[in-house]
Order: C-alpha cells, then structure tokens, then sequence
C-alpha cells in the first residue's frame, strides 16, 4: 500500500526526521487558509497523488504571495496529472498540500528498500537530488551510495560514517545531523513494515540543516494488519474501482488494453496465459487470477467484471486445477452464464484436479459460446481465433 | 534418486489440525509421504490423521526423528514457526503459508540459515518427489516418475510444466516451487546445482517470473556450473509496465527485472528459452532427444 507524501511527512515528524511545515487542503479557500497559518513568505502548492514525477508534470509550483496560492491551487486542484509514473490516462488531483518555502543550498536523495538479494534493508543515498534516480544509476552509478544494514545489529555508527563520508560531508555538525536523519529514517522503516521509503529531494539548508523536502512511501500489505494506523492512510480514490471490487471477492484485477479477457488461477500462469496469447497473434484485455478458493460466485464477478470492458471480443478460462476442483469452476461458469449476460465466446480449458468431471458438466449443459480447448495451447489458439471472429 | 527428500523422509506438520494442515497433511499421506506426526500447542498427545500431535517441535523430533517440517500456520505465526523448527534441530522447512510479513521473514531466514535448517516458501506449493514424497499442496497425480526436475516460482506453472513434461512421455524427479516472496528460502542458485548432481535428472525446466534478479543470477549460475539442459520459461513479457511510486527497487540489484531482461541473460548462457508456458513440453522433448 502507498500513501501520499503529506501522510509520509506525517510519519517522519512523529520520528524527529525534519521536515517543512505544511498542511492538506481539499479545496482552494482551505488551501489559503492553510497558507495564512504558515505565515510564509513562500509557499509550495503541492499536487498529491500516489506518483513521481509531480514536479516535471507541473504539480509542484512555487507561490510568493496569497493570490498566488489561491491561483495555484485553482490551477492543480481538479487538474488531471500525468507524470512517467502515472501512465498515459493521468491521475486526478484531490488534494493539495501547502507547504513553507525552504532555504535550498543543495538537494541529495536518500531511500530505504529492501535488499532481496542480501535479505536486508540497504539504505542509498546520492548526492545528485532532485533528478531522475534511475537516470543517475545509469549514467554515473558511482554517485549512488548504498549502506546495507543488517537488522539483527541495526543502525551503527559505521553505517553513518560510511554514508556521510560517501556523500562527501566533511563539517562535524553536518555529520551528525545526517547520521541522526538515516538512523532514525531505518528506524521508522522498520518499525512501521515499510517497503520503501523514498525522499527526494533531501536538502541542506543554508544553516547546514537537511530536511525531507519530499516523502514517498510504501508498505508491507501482509503486515498492515499489525498496523492500523497506517491502514487507516490508504486512499482508496487512488486504487482503480475495478481492480478493488475485484479484490473484495479475493479476485486480483488488472485491466489492460487488449481483447481477449482472461480468467486463470494462480499469478504465475495468469501471465503464462497472457503471454500464450500474445505469442498467439491476439491481445490479452486484463490480468485476472481468480486465486486457490474459486467458486460459482467469484466465477461470475469474475465475468461480469471482464466484460465491464467494452473492448473484450473473446473470454479465454484457464484453469489449472490442484486445490481448485474443475468441477466447481465448470458449475461456476453454467451459474455464471445464468447471471451475467456472457455475449462473447468463452474458450475453457480445465486441467488437473477432477476436469474428465469438468468436461462432462460442460458438455451435458450445451451451451452455445461456452467452447471447450483441450490444452493451453489449444485455448489460446482458439480464443484469439474467436476473437478475430473466425471460430 | 531425487533432491531433497524422498520416501524415507520423516515429515511433521505445524499447524497439523487446523483446516488447512489437515486438509493437505491428509493428501500428502495419501500420495505416500512419510508423516510422523504434526505440531499444535496445547493438542499434545492427541492422534490426528492417525498420528501423534505434539505441542512443540522439540518434542516432535525427539520423538518421530521428523528432519523436514511442512508449515500451514498462520501468516502472523510464520516467523516463530520457522525459528522453533530451526531451533528444535529440523533441517527443511517447506512454508506453504502465504502473507507471511517482509520483516519477519528477514528474521526468521537469518535464525534458519545460522541453525543450518534449509527453507523453502513461504507462498509456495512446496515439494514433490514424484511417486514417493509429496510435502505441499499441488495435485499429486500429474507428477509422474521421470528424468526431469523442475523449479519454478509459480505454483499453477509448476503443475502446467509438470504436465507437459508428462504428457510428452517423460516424468518428473522432484519439482520445486520456491514462491516469489520477497524474501524466500532455497532459490534457483541452490536448486540448481543439487539436479546437476543428482544422476537421475537428465534435463532441468526452470520457471521464472519478472521481477527481482535471481534469474538473471540463475543464468550466470547455468553457464558457469551446470551441464545438463535447462529449459526456461519467464511469465509476465506482456504484463504491463508497473505504476510505480519510487525507483529505489530496480536501482540495487542494477536491473529492471524484465522477462525480455531475464531471457535474454538465460539465452546467452546456453538455456532453451520458450515464449509461451504452452511450449514446455515441447522444448523438453527436443532436448532430451539431443543427448
């Protein structure tokens, strides 16, 4: 789960990391409102969306004066964001957030994530700030530093001598005080089950203090559990409607561009079929892995969500059974088709658990669209085949 | 021959009787598997499935010598489960359990790796030795005896695989699906080495996915150790590119974890890299039919 940069600055004040003063605004007589409170005399109007790249897709702009908050936030409040992280279609934005103007002498970026390879946090840092990361990594990699920690010692001194030294800072007062930034930055990442935290820019004031000018943050979804405070953050206006009433029936959703709809189980073969199809010559429509407890219910949200997408010619099921028992699936989609109107063709292909059973329900029932394939391949063939119109 | 485990492996459940260890702990009897007994606090003494229920692993394996351990418990409990099993001297613990949290797995691994305990999991379907040992939770009867070992991080790809293999006239040594947790036990860098070694396996599918770079360190793997075929499949070349927030992840492993990444790598190291899971058994057929 990601929550906004204000929630992250939220988390890193409750931990000492320094942040600017600002608060959220919904609308644009709060945002000034929020603007006098600060007192200025600089503002920054801040698009908040669950995305990067704000900045360069005009979200983020200065103001020096009221009016101009009030112009800003008109402009950013309402307007839709695209950003390379948002993808073509944008994100809406709901929710500015005002902030003080800083004193900028330098911008360095710092991060969090987990090291899978080592098993272990790595904290990385740079002092090329305010860029493209990934643009840094590629062209000048040595400016990236990287510190694992290994959480069974945690955060020690070498870990912050390492960093700073890499990051080239030679005043004592300086040291210390990103010394103290990263420590208590790993610390919040593991207190709080984070997947990565994320702040860039990070800047040195003109007083040589450094603060979190930016925060990105992401979370664990299988420890949210054991903290409802950061559950109580989410915003579900940044999830795709789709793809969260799909997961309220244990349906994970991913809707794409293509023609063919897809329902499998299990991520891995759900990609596999995705990619059948392709190879095939036709265009998957989504994602969908109906996931181990599929039953004549989650079956028929599952077609009735698929064919919310104008675009879907054909439905291609692949089902390969080993908790999942084709017989429940092949009941689920006669019951399915009696709930949803089903008006494309729907290629089946059950293997494993108990499908002779499977093929048998389907044959017995007769239905039209409803086609039965023999293997992957043959699935495959035939949905794109369908898709075409020419099955 | 196989890798790992086989008939005479002793097997104990964690999480015996709840509604899932009893479900699978039943079917992995059925299939042969060797369970001793299974673990649930406060059940001691107890007979579940016609074997003793102990309240600790310590007592398990003092009394039934189980050396492998098939965790159903639940994801909160998952990290003390593993350490106990580790603790009480087991060498393999197969985590099917799925929602384990990151940070304890970080523990959990480390606690495992310094008592010597192999882990495989969590968010697995575990282990089979076809006709001999089943420990997990994919369908037994696709898994026939053969000359093939198979590794896959997906489970509904594993049993595709398996299948294929099976339907081409081959069979299977032992498959494993390792789960694509962040964090999970023994990988395609362990794996591996152990079918090069095993002189039954004469051909080895490799099942991958995007993401993370342990292939990219399987092919390195591949080139530098391992002797036999290898076919190779990565799902997700047409999954669509992530709506990320940062970029810190692709940044320290210095790849972007794709499949047209990943099967590239595993192409340059000799692999026979297939497009589409549906060529599986194909690929294998041809390879074996060079040797």
């Amino acid at each position: 789960m990601n929550i906004h940069e204000y929630q992250a600055k939220q988390i890193f004040a409750k931990y000492g990391v320094p942040t600017p003063k600002g608060k959220i605004a919904h609308t644009v007589e709060e945002a000034v409102e929020n603007a006098k409170e600060l007192g200025g005399p600089i503002w920054v109007v801040k698009a908040q969306i669950h995305a990067g790249g704000r900045g360069l897709g005009g979200g983020v702009k200065l103001a020096k004066s009221l009016d101009e908050v009030k112009e800003l936030a008109d402009e950013i409040l309402g307007m839709t964001l695209v950003t390379h992280q948002t993808g073509p279609e944008g994100k809406l934005v709901q929710k500015v957030y005002i902030e003080d103007g800083a004193d900028i002498q330098d911008e360095l970026y710092l991060s969090v994530v987990l090291d899978r390879a080592a098993e272990m946090p790595i904290i990385m840092a740079s002092t090329e700030g305010g860029m493209d990361i990934e643009t840094v990594a590629e062209k000048t990699p040595e400016k990236i530093i990287k510190v694992q920690v290994d959480p069974s010692i945690g955060f020690q001194g070498f870990h912050g001598r390492e960093l700073v030294f890499g990051l080239g800072i030679t005043d004592k007062v300086q040291q210390k005080n990103m010394i103290n930034f990263a420590k208590k930055l790993y610390t919040l990442y593991m207190e709080n089950d984070a997947e990565m935290i994320e702040i860039n820019p990070l800047i040195r004031t003109g007083e040589g203090e450094f603060i979190a000018l930016d925060g990105k943050m992401g979370f664990d979804d299988s420890a949210l559990g054991r903290h409802p405070e950061i559950e109580a953050m989410r915003d579900l206006s940044e999830e795709d409607p789709d793809e969260r009433e799909a997961a309220q029936y244990g349906l994970s959703y991913i809707a794409l561009d293509g023609e063919i709809g897809c329902m499998v189980n299990g991520a891995g073969l759900a990609m596999g079929t995705m990619d059948t199809i392709n190879y095939m010559g036709g265009t998957p429509a989504n994602f969908l892995d109906v996931g181990g407890s599929a039953n004549a219910e989650t079956v028929a949200k599952g077609f009735e969500i698929i064919l919310k997408n104008p675009n879907v010619k054909a439905i291609f099921v692949n089902i390969f059974g080993g908790i999942v028992r084709c017989d429940r699936i092949a009941n689920g989609i006669l019951e399915a088709t009696k709930l949803v109107d089903v008006h494309v063709p729907v290629i089946v292909r059950l293997d494993g658990t108990n499908a002779p059973e499977a093929a048998e329900i389907l044959k017995n029932a007769n239905i039209e669209n409803v086609i039965p394939a023999t293997d992957l391949a043959d699935g495959a063939a035939k949905a794109v085949k369908a898709a075409k119109g020419e099955l | 021959m196989s890798i790992l485990v086989n008939k005479d492996t002793k097997v104990i459940v964690q999480g015996f009787t709840g509604k899932e260890g009893s479900f699978h702990a039943e079917q992995c009897i059925d299939y042969g598997t060797n369970i001793v007994g299974g673990v649930t606090p406060n059940k001691g003494g107890q007979e579940h499935l016609g074997k003793p229920v102990f309240n600790t692993v310590k007592e398990a394996v003092e009394n039934t010598g189980a050396t492998v351990s098939m965790i159903f418990v639940p994801p909160a409990f998952v990290a003390d489960a593993v350490m106990e099993a580790a603790d009480a001297g087991i060498e393999l613990a197969v985590i099917i359990t799925e929602g384990a949290p990151v940070r304890d797995m970080m523990f959990a691994k480390q606690y495992a790796t310094k008592h010597n305990m192999k882990t495989i999991g969590p968010n697995c379907p575990g282990i089979i030795t076809a006709e001999e040992c089943k420990i997990g939770i994919m369908p037994g009867m696709i898994f026939k005896k053969g000359n093939v070992g198979l590794i896959s991080k997906s489970g509904t790809l594993t049993y595709e695989g398996a299948n294929q293999v099976v339907k081409e006239g081959f069979g299977i040594t032992t498959a494993v699906g390792i789960g694509g947790d962040p964090i999970i036990g023994l990988s395609y860098k362990q794996i591996l080495p152990m079918f090069e070694a095993d002189p039954e396996t004469e051909a080895i599918v490799m099942i991958g996915e995007i993401g993370g770079d342990l292939e990219i360190q399987a092919a390195k793997l591949i080139k530098e150790q391992i002797t036999k075929p290898v076919v190779a499949f990565i799902a997700g070349q047409t999954a669509p590119k992530g709506k990320r927030m940062g970029h810190a992840g692709a940044i320290i492993s210095g790849s972007a974890g794709t499949a047209a990444e990943k099967m590239a790598a595993l192409e340059e190291a000799g692999v026979k890299v297939v497009v589409s899971p549906a060529e599986i058994g194909k690929a294998v057929a041809e390879v074996l039919a060079k040797k």
